[in-house]
């Protein structure tokens, strides 16, 4: 897996460095910037992905929303909007529920190009064709306020 | 044999003439009789689906699962310049401002159109408003929930984007939008039965080409549409996918 680490030309004001190791042991270099955009209100950030979780199709809102082009995103893992502060094992029993034939829905914080992030509440599910897993497909909202917070308290510790 | 075609209820009022004629041109398109049966409501055409006594429908996306994997189904075409976004209104001198500044315990109005109301009910989830806070008013058409509003017995209204802009002005200007879905994806198709999937090829070579003649264009305006284009079985299927993962 490789995706193009976040450089200082694609971020603006200040920023932290961090190092993500994913699921797969490949490496990630990105800036975060300690900045939210908020969640534009009726926006719903849908895509498609095949079974190693990369991108096969998106709708413009996912497009807007993570400051990539559709180009960059197109064929990229889905991990390229991984933010450092989430705790992995969310994402394990992400793909843990979702293996399994199931529906998940989690809050995940959302990090940009531009290193900035968004919340979202997600909701994943198996695309299932003649039996069979094939991909998998997600919807992303407007996450209710109450719950981020609930969910900062629960899981990153501050 | 007399085929049925239908019509998902939610469509404009304004186009039933164009639903009929519609229908003409499906007839001496198909060379088979073909009836259109309109439902009044979202539940009778329900019941028509279950009792297979429908051939052919204009779907809404909620209603594809069962289409397709209950009663065999399959797409055949789909206008190119329609999408499903949903509205929330409220009276013009409502308080709220935004989602947020709503109620937890709410008077929602609604159709029972219902990829409008699941995309809806999503909007007001940032207000910590679910199925279990509201109370649902459901009401017969669109302009019904428009009354709900301005008599002050509804505090919001549920509306197909579509349907809330050909409102009057009149109701319009009593009226205030207060967040519009942005979804992009959710679309209405054409969908065959078994007893109808012989005619699939030749209709949607028809329907494909529809809007290259004067005639096509005619009818093709009097839905609504500029020009159809194929639906594919891995449309519906994420339209399928996509009704799910909007569903909690
Ligand atoms: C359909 C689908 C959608 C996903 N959406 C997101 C997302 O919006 N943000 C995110 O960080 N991870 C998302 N993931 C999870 C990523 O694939 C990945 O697990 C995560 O970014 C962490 O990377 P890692 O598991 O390689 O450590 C999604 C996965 C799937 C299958």
């Amino acid at each position: 897996m490789e995706i193009k680490d976040i450089t200082p030309a694609d971020v603006s004001g200040d920023y932290e460095e961090h190092h993500i190791t994913f699921y797969d042991g490949s490496k990630r270099t990105v800036l975060v910037v300690d900045e939210e955009v908020p969640y534009p209100d009726g926006r719903l950030i849908v895509s498609v992905t095949d079974l190693e979780g990369r991108i096969t199709e998106c709708n413009k809102s996912f497009v807007d929303m993570s400051a990539y082009s559709r180009d960059e995103l197109i064929g990229a893992p889905q991990c390229i909007l991984r933010h450092p502060d989430i705790p992995s094992h969310v994402y394990a029993d992400l793909w843990e529920t979702i293996q399994a034939g199931k529906k998940w829905q989690g809050y995940i914080k959302n990090l940009r190009k531009d290193g900035r992030y968004y919340w979202v509440l997600a909701t994943i599910i198996p695309t299932v064709r003649n039996g069979e897993i094939v991909g998998y497909a997600s919807v992303r909202r407007k996450p209710s306020r109450k719950k981020i917070d609930a969910f900062i308290a629960e899981h990153l510790g501050n | 044999m007399t085929l049925t075609n239908t019509v998902s209820p939610d469509f404009p009022p304004s186009h039933i003439a164009g639903w009929y004629i519609f229908n003409t041109w499906l007839q001496n398109t198909l060379n088979e009789r073909v009836r259109l049966e309109l439902h009044d409501s979202f539940s009778q055409q329900q019941e028509a689906i279950q009792a297979d006594a429908v051939d052919m429908i204009y779907a809404n996306p909620a209603d594809a699962a069962v289409l397709v994997r209950e009663k065999g189904f399959v797409g055949v075409a789909r206008p190119t310049n329609r999408v499903d976004e949903a509205v929330i209104v409220v009276a013009k001198d409502s308080p709220a401002q935004a989602v947020e500044d709503l109620p937890e315990s709410l008077k929602v109005a609604m159709t029972a159109q219902p990829d409008v109301s699941t995309m809806g009910m999503i909007m007001l989830e940032p207000a910590d408003i679910t199925p279990d806070t509201v109370t649902k008013i459901e009401r017969d058409t669109y302009a019904l929930v428009a009354k709900s509003l301005m008599d002050g017995d509804a505090d919001v209204g549920f509306f197909l984007k579509d349907a809330f802009e050909s409102l009057s002005s009149f109701v319009k200007s009593q009226l205030r939008v207060l967040v519009t879905s942005d979804i992009q994806v959710v679309r209405h198709g054409l969908m065959l039965g078994p007893r109808m999937q012989q005619h699939k090829e030749a209709l949607q070579a028809a329907l494909l080409s529809m809007h290259e003649t004067e005639n096509g264009k005619d009818i093709l305006s009097g839905l609504g549409f500029e020009a159809w284009e194929a639906l594919h079985s891995e449309d519906v299927e994420f339209m399928i996918d996509l009704m799910e993962t909007l569903t909690v």
